[in-house]
């Protein structure tokens, strides 16, 4: 499997960077090294293995359904770039 | 009064028990060491008030009688972890000007048994680097050079400033995060102690995510006793982190006995890498004489998928950084760069604040992750990585610890592994990736030097939850070692 330059271009945009379109042709040289190198997995057999999904084996907890935590809005948008009302603002999306 | 700043932490608790010097003090004369070791860049922030602050309340504590196991010891915070109302940066340009209202669990609970903190200490870039030289903040310098030259050195990484400002005695310790050796790693550059304990016995809430099946907090200590000391204040069940285990934090000082009559000792065949040094190779085998001068049982054990470990891990931890980093939009905190509509301001934004290895690896895990791939990468990885752990799992019926070498190099000059290949930095967390993908506690302490100078790790690992047993050989090693070579104050300049 090798990377393109558009296969970078759509995976830049799913993951909302942009990138120049100079830039494309070189993170796909990159990326395709760290790829091919990463297809050496494909050596190992797991056919009948499951896929790690937690280091310890535990059950994830369950806890009441109630309101435990909140009520500190100016704390929650004292970090934004942008806010008004206690609210994120951002540009604006429908014209 | 002798330098405060050489004191182990064990040894500034019996002098502050013992009325020799007060918190204030001690966190004084940490002050005046930070200062003059600025050239080595470890702080992002420096809270000397802050700092004075809490060293008071800790003299008034005492005074009254209430001593915690961390009673008025200066730490170093890595900037990964949240730190209420104090500037916290991950080492990325994303998050310029961010403070945090809350403070993250290990903090506090370092804070509640009484340490002090010096500032924040600066890492790779959301920890992703083998260097420190992924951060938007500079460099940091390794306080360490080699005897046949001046050229600086880097400290490892990705907690780099961790190492350094704790090498460099200007905090008695500091804590790191590890998500693929960032504690292990830098500890044997500097020629400290790093532990990485077991996933889920350090709360990772409150600390800036980077792959969170992987991430676990650790004490960075300039000796063994002094890391039991420091994990046992950060360690503890947390309610607010999913992962975190329900347990009871034993005492881990407790386990030094210096007993390991009987130990069984595995050495994995798997890790004897040509392309390791000769010097390495030769100081994991004085590791093995030393354990069983000490009584301990050697046996030779296999890991057979060791190999598979780093790209497997380069697989899994860019995938759960892509995930985790998403939320760096531009909307909630830090940078914002304005574009023409919503999606052109999150990608600008993006594209600024995210260094060049972040982005790769974000891409990287992204692509891992998307449609059509997923199974290819992501599940492939997952799978390779149950075989990881199921090899440590038949290894430790069998042995009760693994000792190996840290690091397959000694510190190197900057550039000299970040020029063109990511591969070749990558290939530095060979001996730690594959303990970080099963979970396992490990620990790294200086056990030599290498013929030009330089401090040389050796790295013990442990069944999962069994800190102890880690902790009882290292001091062991530790013992037998006498590492006492200590960097010249060149940086005092």
């Amino acid at each position: 499997m090798s990377l393109d330059k558009a296969t970078v271009a759509k995976v830049a945009n799913l993951a909302r960077i942009r990138v120049e379109e100079k830039d494309l042709e070189p993170l796909a040289a990159e990326l395709n090294s760290i790829l091919g190198w990463v297809e050496q997995l494909g050596e190992v057999d797991t056919e009948n293995t499951a896929p790690m999904t937690s280091v310890a084996d535990m059950q994830l907890r369950w806890r009441t359904d109630e309101i435990s935590d909140g009520g500190y809005q100016e704390d929650i948008v004292a970090n934004a770039p942008g806010h008004e009302d206690g609210f994120f603002a951002v540009p604006k999306v429908i014209e | 009064m002798s330098d405060l700043t050489r004191l182990t932490i064990a040894e500034a608790r019996d002098g502050l028990a013992a009325g020799k010097f007060s918190a204030v003090e001690l966190t004084a004369a940490h002050i005046t060491s930070m200062d003059a070791a600025r050239g080595l860049n470890a702080y992002i922030t420096e809270t000397p008030e802050k700092a004075v602050e809490m060293a008071t309340a800790s003299d008034q504590r005492r005074a009254q009688g209430t001593v915690g196991k961390m009673e008025g010891i200066p730490l170093a915070i890595k900037d990964l972890f949240c730190t209420k109302d104090t500037l916290t940066t991950a080492a990325s340009h994303i998050l310029d000007g961010f403070k945090p209202k809350y403070e993250s669990t290990v903090t506090t609970n370092l804070w509640n048994e009484g340490a002090v903190m010096l500032g924040k200490v600066n890492l790779d870039e959301f920890a992703m680097g083998s260097s420190n030289e992924t951060s938007f903040y500079g460099n940091v310098v390794n306080p360490w050079r080699r005897q046949t030259d001046d050229q600086p050195l880097v400290p490892g990484g990705s907690s780099g400033g961790s190492a350094s400002a704790v090498a460099a005695y200007t905090a008695m310790g500091a804590t790191g995060t590890d998500t693929g050796g960032s504690i292990r790693q830098p500890a044997a550059f500097t020629g400290i102690v790093g532990m990485k304990p077991t996933y889920g016995r350090c709360s990772r809430w409150g600390v800036v995510a980077f792959a969170s099946s992987l991430d676990q907090a650790g004490p960075m200590t300039r000796s063994v006793r002094d890391a039991a000391i420091m994990l046992e204040a950060m360690a503890g069940f947390d309610p607010k982190d999913s992962t975190s285990v329900d347990m009871d934090v034993p005492n881990f000082e407790a386990a030094l006995t210096g007993d390991i009559k009987g130990l069984k000792v595995g050495i994995p065949k798997e890790y004897r890498l040509d392309s390791v040094p000769a010097e390495i190779q030769s100081l994991w085998d004085k590791g093995i004489e030393w354990l069983k001068a000490a009584g301990a049982e050697i046996v030779e054990i296999s890991l057979p998928h060791t190999k598979y470990a780093l790209p497997s891990y380069y697989i899994i931890a860019p995938a759960e950084a892509s995930s985790n980093l998403a939320r760096y939009d531009g909307v909630r905190y830090g940078l914002r760069v304005e574009g023409k509509d919503l999606a052109d301001m999150y990608s600008r934004t993006r594209a600024e604040g995210f260094g060049s290895e972040v982005q790769r690896r974000l891409l990287i895990g992204t692509y891992a992750l998307s449609a059509g791939y997923y199974d290819a990468y992501y599940l492939k990885a997952q799978k390779v990585r149950a075989r990881i752990a199921e090899d440590f799992n038949t290894a430790f019926k069998e042995v009760d610890t693994i000792l190996t070498p840290t690091a397959p190099s000694a510190a190197f000059a900057f550039g000299e592994k970040s020029g063109g290949d990511p591969l070749e930095m990558y290939l530095n967390d060979v001996f730690t990736v594959p303990a970080s993908l099963a979970g396992l506690p490990g620990i790294s302490l200086p056990a030599g030097l290498s013929g030009d100078g330089l401090p040389l790790g050796l790295q013990l690992l442990g069944r999962p939850f069994d800190e102890e047993t880690v902790i009882r050989t290292a001091g062991v090693l530790e013992e037998a070692a006498e590492f006492t070579a200590k960097p010249s104050d060149w940086w005092r300049g």
